[in-house]
């Protein structure tokens, strides 16, 4: 009941739709638009785990006055003031979404101020904090330490530069040779390592239908 | 007024996440704890507005022919709170086994034929066609060989020695050197780029330093 039945619903499932997926018949398609219409519904509920969970985490940083708990206020206070003034307030607080995020505002509102604001700044300026670092790593990788080194520092440069008007300065080849390497030599290996993973995916699947992956039964109730 | 409060909140973040480069601080601290509590807050919000709102709570409400019929996930997705209760933990296997099945037997086909069968057509090209000038042929053959060469050196269930092997992983690790070169200056300017749009939005945005 605990761990049997869900395994046998993983195979019953995970056969059933393979084999719906080669019929090409309204009944296997009738399944497939029931597959699609009620995985998303099952999976928005899943999103509970993950607030109950950081909640739980937060709160108990709170109580015990664990060390930065102060921040924890950071994180629970937006999480429920969100979806509070977007869903419960939507037009007296400036909640809802603006039109150009698929809503019916045209001004902003506590939603659109949090995402615009606070959430996309942050975000986009920790992805540009990795130039820092990716400068400093590419400082220790990149020494022509070997042959095979060098081809990777060689590689490197030459797209690097190539996508800059210095590339150009250099002569009018140069970026062409940039494009070339991602175009070809980039895209084999990529293509390999792609057939690599699919092979790798298409492994884990089976072994997820048959019950060999257990993983994700976790340790509940056990 | 608005947008003023919200380029001066947009800037103080944006400082507040480079302040890390000199060290770990306040501002910096809050900064990263906001933005989780954002990011989850705004999913909340999108999967009730784009999910759980049109395709479970409207067509039951509006008494849609078969709507009935949503109840069974809907159902199925409660069984997750249960994880929070020890010793019906169980019960939230169910929708995750719902979830794992189907999702696994849809994705399997869709996997073999993305990931594996038209990458390997896409391999599959000629390597010369009248009128194609010499650097695509050769781009060609780099590309075809490259690939092969790639996969042998991955290939870890014979020993890596002779001809087809041996040759074959060696010209192998080759293009995949020049491709992690490749990808990561392709990132490095990615990033680059990012850093570029911050600069610009505090110099020029909100100091109107530039223009």
């Amino acid at each position: 009941m605990k761990r049997s039945i869900p395994l046998a619903i993983v195979m019953v499932g995970g056969i059933l739709f393979i084999i719906q997926y080669f019929i090409p018949h309204q009944h296997s398609q009738t399944l497939f638009d029931y597959y699609t219409e009620w995985a998303p519904i099952v999976g928005a509920f899943a999103l509970v785990l993950g607030v109950g969970s950081l909640s739980r985490l937060h709160s108990h940083k709170i109580k015990r006055k664990a060390k930065n708990w102060q921040y924890s206020y950071a994180v629970l206070i937006p999480l429920f003031a969100v979806p509070f003034f977007a869903l419960l307030m939507p037009e007296s607080l400036g909640g809802g979404l603006m039109e150009s995020m698929g809503g019916t505002r045209t001004t902003q509102g506590v939603f659109d101020f949090a995402y615009l604001n606070v959430q996309i700044p942050i975000q986009s300026t920790m992805f540009s904090l990795l130039a820092f670092y990716i400068a400093s790593a590419a400082f220790r990788a990149f020494r022509a330490k070997s042959a095979l080194a060098t081809v990777l520092l060689l590689a490197a440069i030459i797209v690097m530069l190539g996508q800059v008007p210095i590339g150009e300065l250099i002569g009018k080849w140069f970026p062409k040779i940039g494009l070339w390497i991602l175009r070809y030599p980039n895209l084999g290996a990529k293509r390999a390592i792609g057939l690599g993973v699919g092979f790798g995916i298409l492994a884990t699947q089976l072994k997820i239908i048959f019950g060999v992956e257990r993983n994700w039964l976790g340790g509940a109730g056990e | 007024m608005t947008e003023t409060i919200g380029l001066w909140v947009a800037a103080l973040f944006t400082i507040g996440i480079y302040s890390f480069l000199y060290k770990e601080n306040p501002l910096y601290r809050l900064a990263e704890h906001l933005v989780i509590g954002i990011s989850l807050g705004y999913f909340i919000v999108i999967s009730y507005m784009r999910v759980l709102e049109p395709r479970l709570i409207e067509p039951i409400s509006n008494g849609e022919q078969g709507a009935w019929l949503l109840l069974i996930p809907a159902i199925l997705g409660i069984l997750y709170i249960t994880r929070f209760f020890p010793k019906v933990a169980w019960l939230s296997r169910y929708p995750m086994a719902f979830l794992m099945g189907a999702g696994m037997g849809v994705g399997f086909p869709l996997s073999m034929k993305a990931q594996v069968l038209r990458q390997l057509e896409a391999s599959l090209i000629p390597l010369y066609k009248t009128g194609m000038s010499w650097e695509i042929v050769l781009g060609n053959v780099v590309m075809v060989l490259g690939t092969l060469a790639a996969l042998i050196y991955f290939f870890f269930s014979k020993p890596h020695k002779g001809l087809f092997f041996g040759t074959g992983s060696k010209i192998g690790i080759w293009v995949i050197m020049v491709g992690f070169g490749a990808t990561f200056g392709f990132t490095v300017m990615g990033r680059i780029s990012l850093l570029i749009g911050r600069i610009q939005f505090l110099l020029g945005d909100w100091l109107h330093i530039i223009k």
